[in-house]
């Protein structure tokens, strides 16, 4: 379980996070939508600790991930992050890219590691790219070469920052699908997106973030179908 | 200020020979960015293969410690042609085909990196060689090729000092000089040192400067 | 054409002579390589401190190695230091100078090749799980060294190419040492250092081909 409690965070002057309150369970898939600069992503890298915060606490599985005492390499192992940019390891083959992280971080042998690498490769659909290098694949691919890289690690959490808001359209489809295969799956998700039609399938609730507030919260079909928020009323009006 | 038997005299022998330095390098910078320009020109226009014989002379400047250049320079000159020229021409001609060996390549990098489609459109607006040269080309290649040219005359400057070795008195060599007969290398290397420093690193600073703002845009 | 008779067997006869000096040319060019690239990795770490006096440090040595000529720096190392009443024999103050200048260059240059790896990457290694020390063995130095590698190779050249500074310093064992003793015997100059020149001409072209081909056979993306 995912706890959020009145998280609060500012770069500099600019306040992105005011007091943010969410609970994700497990097997649960949360959608974050807002307009830019909502603070939806920030508190995806918050979540994961590659951000400290001002004040509020999250907490994972009962494990305060801003403690001091957090083992924050120890943690992360429990929640796989996949970005916009797709940060592909440009100098390691695709199937090195998902080995890396299972052989130096958990210490499994190579053997071991590449049979989870391939079996995690084979599932986002690049079982014939395996010694390829990152340059010769297409956004798409390279995108779920990321995911399984995140999925190697056998994470109980999956978050996805806009991971298909920097690829060209004609692959956005490839990648949605394989997200959609995840949360069938039982995979616990937060997804930031703008793929509004991906969060009505896909989540159990969405969330609305704007200026740094999470205005609404719901199930998809009350959400979309009858925005409380009048904020949110204006952002789905738009999108549309 | 502490004690050195360092004169008025000895200073402006000192000043002589960074007066030397300057010279032996403005000269070899000039002559030998002309001959570079020309070189790297002839490069590309002749194309990878016939452009091999002066690419392989070149080569040569640059794989060949410039020290044994100026030997053979003065050797050549002196024991082959038997002709008597100073030690200055021979060092000055030496520098000049050693700093026009690296400019033909900063040359050559600066055509290179103008776009081929960039050309063409010049060519196919009627625009001849030459205008394309002098107004598409040139402009372009200028802002490729000029903090490397900066780095090079900079190099240069640091590398007159071999050219003792064909008896020019130059900076380091006066310097030396004084060591001998002073016997203060520490202060004497110092007062040398912080003359090319003076010099070489706000040169370098400002060459840094153009290649972070050009490569921008 | 010219009224010169050249005798190149006087040059070929002391090949032998010659080709042993090259080899101390290639040790010094060596060492002095290895030496320079330990250095720039410990100043590149300095620079990355935060600390203001290693900071400092690392940007002066940077700056004085690029900024004054090669030959300054061997004699510092040399006559310089004899102030300090500290006496090297030539060779090691050949190889301090030869490396005080390598390694002032080559952590310029990791500077930049630094620069050219974008920050997601180190972030996409640690949201794995690595530590920051693993994100940089792993994902930021392998990149880095595709890099600088060609660099690398150039600052070698200019290694063999400063070891000729050693005569200055007494130094005169090595390629260009005993070309210049060979010529105080024979006074074949322009045939010795012709020859020398072609010594150096082989070693330099072999290692530029060299790291063209390790660089070709090493990075393969």
């Amino acid at each position: 379980m995912i706890e959020i409690q009145n998280v609060r965070k500012s770069f500099g002057e600019l306040e992105v996070l005011k007091g943010i309150d969410l609970t994700v369970q497990r097997g649960e898939v949360v959608t974050v939508i807002g307009g830019s600069g909502s603070g939806k992503s920030t508190l995806l890298t918050c979540i994961n600790g590659l951000e400290p915060i001002d004040s509020g606490r999250i907490t994972i599985d009962g494990t305060e991930v801003h403690a001091k005492s957090t083992n924050l390499n120890k943690l992360r192992r429990k929640v796989g992050i996949v970005f916009q940019q797709w940060n592909a390891f440009p100098h390691l083959t695709v199937l090195e890219n998902v080995t890396l992280a299972p052989r130096k971080v958990l210490g499994m042998a190579k053997a071991e590691a590449e049979a989870i690498a391939e079996k995690q490769l084979r599932h986002v659909g690049l079982g014939d790219k395996l010694t390829t290098y990152p340059s010769r694949l297409s956004g798409g691919q390279q995108q779920r070469m990321a995911i399984a890289r995140a999925l190697a690690m056998s994470p109980d959490y999956m978050l996805f920052d806009e991971v298909t808001s920097a690829l060209d359209p004609q692959l956005v489809g490839e990648v949605l699908e394989t997200l959609k295969m995840l949360a069938e799956e039982g995979m616990t998700m937060i997804c930031v997106t703008h793929e509004m039609g991906f969060a009505r399938d896909v989540s159990k609730r969405v969330a609305f973030f704007h200026q740094g507030i999470m205005a609404e919260i719901g199930a998809p079909d009350q959400l979309f179908g009858d925005p409380q928020h009048p904020e949110t009323q204006k952002f789905l009006a738009n999108v549309r | 200020m502490f004690d050195t038997a360092l004169t008025a005299n000895d200073l402006v022998f000192l000043a002589k020979g960074a007066g030397i330095t300057i010279l032996v390098t403005a000269i070899s910078v000039v002559i030998g960015t002309l001959l570079g320009i020309l070189f790297g020109v002839i490069r590309v226009q002749l194309g990878p293969v016939w452009a091999a014989p002066l690419t392989f002379f070149l080569d040569i400047f640059r794989s060949v410690p410039l020290l044994i250049q100026l030997v053979l320079g003065n050797a050549f000159v002196g024991m082959v042609l038997q002709l008597q020229i100073s030690g200055f021409t021979v060092a000055c001609i030496v520098l000049s085909l050693y700093t026009s060996a690296y400019c033909a390549e900063i040359v050559r990098g600066g055509i290179d990196a103008v776009p081929e489609i960039t050309r063409r459109a010049a060519r196919s607006l009627g625009l001849t060689w030459g205008q394309d040269m002098r107004y598409i080309v040139l402009p372009l290649a200028t802002r490729v090729a000029l903090p490397s040219w900066i780095g090079l005359a900079l190099g240069v400057m640091k590398d007159s000092a071999l050219v003792y070795v064909v008896q020019v008195t130059e900076l380091l060599k006066s310097t030396q000089i004084l060591i001998t007969r002073l016997q203060e290398p520490l202060f004497l290397l110092l007062i040398c040192g912080a003359f090319y420093f003076v010099i070489s690193f706000p040169l370098a600073r400002f060459g840094g400067y153009l290649e972070k703002r050009w490569s921008n845009d | 054409m010219f009224n010169y008779t050249f005798q190149w067997n006087q040059a070929f006869n002391r090949l032998p002579q010659m080709l042993d000096g090259a080899l101390v040319t290639m040790e010094i060019a060596i060492l002095s390589m290895a030496l320079g690239i330990a250095l720039a990795i410990l100043l590149t770490v300095f620079r990355l401190s935060g600390s203001r006096p290693l900071m400092a440090f690392a940007t002066t040595w940077v700056e004085i190695a690029r900024n004054t000529p090669a030959l300054f720096q061997i004699y510092m190392a040399h006559f310089g230091v004899a102030s300090f009443g500290i006496h090297f024999s030539p060779f090691v103050s050949i190889l301090i100078g030869i490396t005080f200048n390598n390694a002032g260059y080559l952590t310029e240059n990791f500077r930049g090749a630094l620069k050219a790896i974008p920050d997601t990457q180190g972030r996409a290694g640690r949201s794995l799980g690595l530590t920051q020390l693993q994100s940089f063995r792993y994902i930021i130095a392998p990149q880095m060294l595709r890099i600088s590698f060609l660099p690398m190779t150039n600052q070698m050249v200019w290694a063999i190419l400063m070891t000729s500074l050693g005569v200055t310093v007494g130094m005169n064992s090595d390629l260009y040492g005993v070309t210049q003793d060979l010529n105080a015997l024979t006074f074949r100059t322009f045939e010795l250092f012709a020859l020398a020149a072609v010594i150096f001409y082989l070693i330099t072209k072999t290692i530029t081909l060299g790291g063209r081909l390790i660089a070709a056979r090493l990075f393969r993306y």
